[in-house]
């Protein structure tokens, strides 16, 4: 006699429920039992600590339970008890029951005498545990076992088959490419109506509809098969594009849906081999036909594939021509998904010929837009609008509307670009500074024009100062006016704003010192406001017009680094972002089965440094454009391989522009960035090196030092060795011209980026024309002073093949930028250039002329230089020659 | 992949739900009454595939019920959509012009023994697209 368990109180406090609690509710067994193991399981739950203890016990019982019906007696593998274990497995799924049975499972599955609906089952079950745990199912012999039975008789384990490849073979494509033939046979064999496979199968006249489906999203998984599979291939889809031509066998919808779901995949299937044009091109054709179908589902999921098929070079002239439909869908449909797809497919086919018109009917789509797509649609207009931009003005004007229609959804990467964009081009700048001018005139406007128009007005209001409507009292006055009903950060900036007004338009200084002296700034309840209204206070106080001028000079151009705006789009709509043509083909060009890896592409070299400087040495060179915008939007992956310490490729090329001109990018690479803007006076010179850091990474230890030759001394401002990623700082240079020097100085830059030590040198273009002062003169003087120049030390001549085409424009460009004045009117040959100056060192003064005679039939140069000492006539020769 | 298979009624009570993914019970609830939210709010030009979160739901109304399946991208949305039409399809067959009151009562049995559902459903000569036990 045993009291019953259910008298007992438990054996540790715990929660009621749960199995505890059940077993608690067991009758009593006595060890003298048959049923032992019950008793053993029982008291162990009891026993149990916890909940997941608890668990894992039952689950090793259940598997305990399973391995005997699976795999021990004979007697247990009753079709029935089998299935039953397989699902419940399946069911369970966890980690504990991959690790007892991903062995198991695949030899039931290929076992010859496993029966078809036990070989279903553990197909299921093997797909399931490998969901769960991929790395527990280890590859073996049985896959190629596995690939055959996709010839099996039976729907059940060819459907189950079919899954469980297409999943393994993302993983193991080499371990299944055998599939593809057999797949590809097997459809045939589905498709063709003489054939009689699977006949039964048939869904309202539709051949085992889901089974083609599956078959055709495996062969998904491998790219275009083998010549023997390809031509049998071809024929199979070509039949599925024609009966969806033919007329339908049945009026019923069901019909047309299954009929239609092996078209769609099918379509799905030519869009990823990409091989085809004629399908490509079939299929485009087939899907325009569905745009304008009655059913909204057909059109919703035509509109999705086009998507994808506008990324394929062949078929992208194609979808184009489907413009007009997509854009009535857009205004017209009533579904929002449906004009979702729309706009994704408008973005996907834009490109130069078209961007303009799908621009402005994505703005006018946005102006009515659902609230929780605005946001997707702002950034890919603004992506649009940057890359496919040929004359910038419409770009800012896009961005403007941007902010105009939806201001809100306007994120901070978008206006930081379009800043950036005219900070980075000077033709841009005054029609930006009048735009945004305008913009702001409109009564109620959005904190992001706010923002943007402050600093741009900032920057280059003085380019529109002109205009009496917008002088600079009326600029001040404008922002102002917003100035109470913007939020802390917006009126941080415009105090910025306001600052940099006092520089360019001292005339408005004592309005602005007013506005700043006011309670309101000073004494302001937010620390930052308080303290900038301060600090610009004092500063336009205390400093001279010089000192004002420097601080608040002109920002420098940005370095060109990767746009966070499309990086936000993706990370926005995760990995199944529709992208333009680009995007897909190097996305493409990577693995085949799924990784997908942006590949590196170079960045164009930024445009030079202009910068309206103190009135130094005129910049006459213009610089070309970059070349496509197109590299400013994709992630640049930075390659960490240091350069060795010999001089940096390609600085030669750049040395020799900086010759005749003192502004721009000395070096780039894919890391570094080095920028520079001088100014020489006399035997004086003053360097502003600008080292822009490209990366996200910070560049730690970062030290630049200056060798140069003793005729030349050079002391350079330290700064802090530390560089955070994406900055720009700057270092001043400031040098001496001691007497004429040969060698151009080497800046030689180390610094650690993760974890490796780079190694940059770079010559310095510090030449000896830099301290020329040009002098005018008349023929006679020229001549006079040329024939005391003419002994043979004294003379520098060189004859040469012209590297840059023959422009008198461009020469005279370049001989002033050389340093020299041009002289008109003095050589009797007006083809020929004649120039004049003094070079400046602290030891001397050397007078020297200059006459380049070109012959343009023969496309060379005669050179001559004559100046009092040899050792200058030389260099400067050597240095002259190369510019033309 | 098949996340999940529900059949919910316009009163938003749920009459069948299956998940083939591990999901929170309270999670649950909530999925399934904005789910039903979404679909009542739907109108007749409106197609029948809807994008919510990260995946899409694919949904039929038969009658006072409506069956959501929600899938990922791996699966193709009109074969999905013509998947629920036949497993109506072959319920009807079984129970002889089913109605909510035979799912709700008597479908929960038949579910729990799965064997007895592919059995019947192979009986018809039309075998489903995925195993519903299992899922896949």
């Amino acid at each position: 006699f045993s009291p019953s368990l259910a008298s007992r109180p438990p054996s540790r406090l715990r929660p009621a429920g749960g199995l505890g609690s059940f077993a608690a509710k067991m009758p009593a067994v006595s060890k003298g039992d048959g049923m032992r193991g019950l008793a053993v399981f029982i008291s162990d739950i009891r026993n149990c600590k916890s909940k997941e203890a608890e668990i894992k016990r039952i689950n090793k019982e259940l598997g305990y339970l399973f391995i005997s019906v699976l795999v021990n007696s004979n007697t247990s593998r009753n079709p029935t008890f089998m299935g039953l274990a397989l699902h419940c497995i399946a069911n369970v799924g966890s980690r504990e029951m991959a690790e007892a049975f991903a062995g198991e499972i695949p030899k039931i599955l290929v076992a010859g005498d496993t029966m078809d609906s036990v070989k279903q089952s553990a197909a299921l079950c093997l797909l399931r545990l490998y969901r769960t745990s991929p790395d527990l199912v280890p590859m073996g012999d049985w896959t190629s076992r596995v690939v055959h039975l996709l010839n099996d008789q039976h729907l059940g384990v060819v459907t189950a088959a079919t899954s469980l490849i297409t999943t393994l073979a993302q993983k193991n494509p080499d371990e299944f490419k055998t599939s593809v033939s057999l797949a590809v046979s097997r459809l045939s064999r589905i498709v063709t109506s003489a054939s009689t496979d699977l006949q039964d199968y048939t869904y309202y006249f539709v051949p085992a509809p889901w089974l083609s489906v599956k078959l055709l999203r495996l062969l998904q998984c491998y790219p275009p098969p083998d010549p023997s599979a390809r031509g049998r291939l071809t024929e199979c889809l070509e039949t599925i594009l024609n009966k969806a031509q033919e007329p339908p066998k049945s009026k019923k919808v069901q019909h047309s849906n299954a009929k239609n779901a092996v078209l769609f995949e099918a379509i799905s299937l030519i869009i990823h081999h990409d091989s085809e044009p004629n399908l490509l091109v079939r299929a485009c054709n087939q899907l325009g036909q569905f745009l304008q179908h009655r059913e909204t589902n057909l059109r919703y999921l035509a509109l999705e594939s086009m998507c994808t098929l506008a990324s394929s070079e062949f078929s992208h002239e194609a979808v184009k021509t489907h413009i007009e439909t997509v854009i009535n869908a857009l205004k017209t449909e009533r579904d929002v998904s449906v004009r979702q797809r729309a706009v994704d497919l408008l973005y996907a086919m834009c490109d130069r010929s078209n961007a303009q018109q799908i621009v402005a009917e994505m703005l006018n789509y946005l102006e009515t837009a659902d609230y929780s797509i605005r946001e997707e649609i702002v950034l890919k207009v603004a992506i649009l609008a940057e890359k496919y931009a040929v004359d910038y003005t419409w770009y800012v004007d896009t961005i403007l509307n941007l902010i105009r229609i939806a201001g809100d959804y306007v994120s901070e990467e978008v206006w930081y670009r379009v800043i950036q964009i005219v900070i980075n081009r000077d033709d841009v700048q005054g029609y930006a500074a009048k735009t945004v001018f305008e913009a702001l005139q409109a009564p109620a406007c959005h904190e992001n024009l706010v923002k943007v128009g402050g600093y741009i007005l900032g920057e280059f209001g003085n380019l529109i100062a002109g205009d009496p409507r917008s002088s600079p009292l009326i600029q001040f006055n404008l922002l102002h006016s917003k100035f109470h009903l913007c939020s802390v950060p917006t009126r941080a900036l415009l105090l910025s704003t306001y600052i940099k007004f006092v520089n360019l338009f001292p005339e408005i200084k004592t309005t602005i010192q007013d506005v700043l002296r006011s309670d309101s700034q000073l004494k302001n309840a937010d620390v930052e406001l308080q303290q900038r209204a301060v600090e610009y206070l004092r500063l336009s106080t205390i400093a001279s017009t010089d000192i004002l001028a420097t601080v608040l000079e002109e920002m420098p151009p940005f370095p060109e680094r990767e746009s966070s705006i499309l990086a936000k789009l993706k990370k926005k709509k995760g990995p199944n972002t529709v992208t333009d043509l680009e995007e897909t083909k190097k996305e493409r060009n990577s693995d085949m089965n799924g990784s997908t890896e942006a590949t590196l592409v170079n960045s164009t070299p930024s445009p030079s440094a202009d910068l309206l400087g103190l009135g130094a040495a005129p910049v006459t060179n213009s610089f070309p454009p970059p070349s496509s915008s197109g590299s400013l939007l994709v992630d640049v992956f930075s390659d960490t391989s240091a350069n060795p310490a010999s001089l940096a490729p390609g600085s030669e090329d750049n040395f020799a522009r900086f010759v005749c001109k003192n502004n721009g990018v000395l070096f780039e690479n894919q890391l570094l960035q080095i920028g520079l803007k001088s100014e020489f006076r006399q035997n004086l010179g003053r360097m502003f090196i600008f080292y822009g850091n490209k990366t996200s990474t910070q560049f730690l230890n970062f030290s630049p030092t200056l060798i140069c030759s003793e005729d030349l001394q050079s002391n350079i401002l330290s700064f802090d060795p530390t560089v955070e990623g994406g900055a720009q700082v700057q270092q001043i240079v400031n040098i001496e011209c001691i007497s004429d020097f040969m060698e151009a100085p080497v800046l030689n830059i180390q610094f650690r980026y993760g974890g490796a030590l780079q190694n940059v040198s770079v010559k310095l273009p510090i030449t000896l024309n830099k301290f020329f002062q040009p002098t005018e003169m008349g023929s006679q003087d020229f001549f006079q002073r040329w024939k005391q120049l003419s002994s043979p030390q004294q003379e520098m001549q060189n004859i040469f093949k012209a590297n840059h085409p023959l422009d008198t424009e461009i020469t005279k460009a370049k001989i002033i930028g050389f340093g020299t004045a041009l002289l008109e009117d003095v050589d009797p040959n007006p083809a020929n250039f004649v120039g004049a100056g003094i070079i400046h060192t602290k030891s001397s003064q050397i007078g020297c002329l200059m006459r380049l005679e070109p012959n343009l039939q023969a496309q060379m140069y005669r050179l001559t230089l004559r100046t009092s000492k040899e050792t200058v006539s030389r260099r400067l020769c050597e240095l002259l020659s190369e510019q033309f | 992949m098949i996340k999940f298979f529900l059949m919910v009624n316009k009163q938003g009570q749920t009459r069948l739900s299956r998940y083939y993914e591990y999901m929170d019970l309270h999670k649950r609830t909530i999925l399934e009454t904005e789910v039903i939210k979404q679909c009542l709010s739907r109108s007749k030009e409106q197609c029948s595939f809807i994008e919510y979160k990260d995946f899409k739901l694919v949904y039929r109304q038969y009658a006072a019920l409506f069956i959501v399946v929600g899938i990922n991208e791996t699966e193709n949305e009109m074969a999905v959509y013509e998947l629920i039409h036949n497993f109506v399809e072959v319920l009807d067959k079984y129970f002889s012009r089913v109605s909510e009151l035979d799912v709700s009562f008597l479908f929960n049995q038949l579910m729990k023994s799965s064997c007895c559902l592919r059995w019947a459903c192979n009986g018809f000569k039309v075998v489903p697209y995925f195993d519903l036990a299992v899922g896949s």
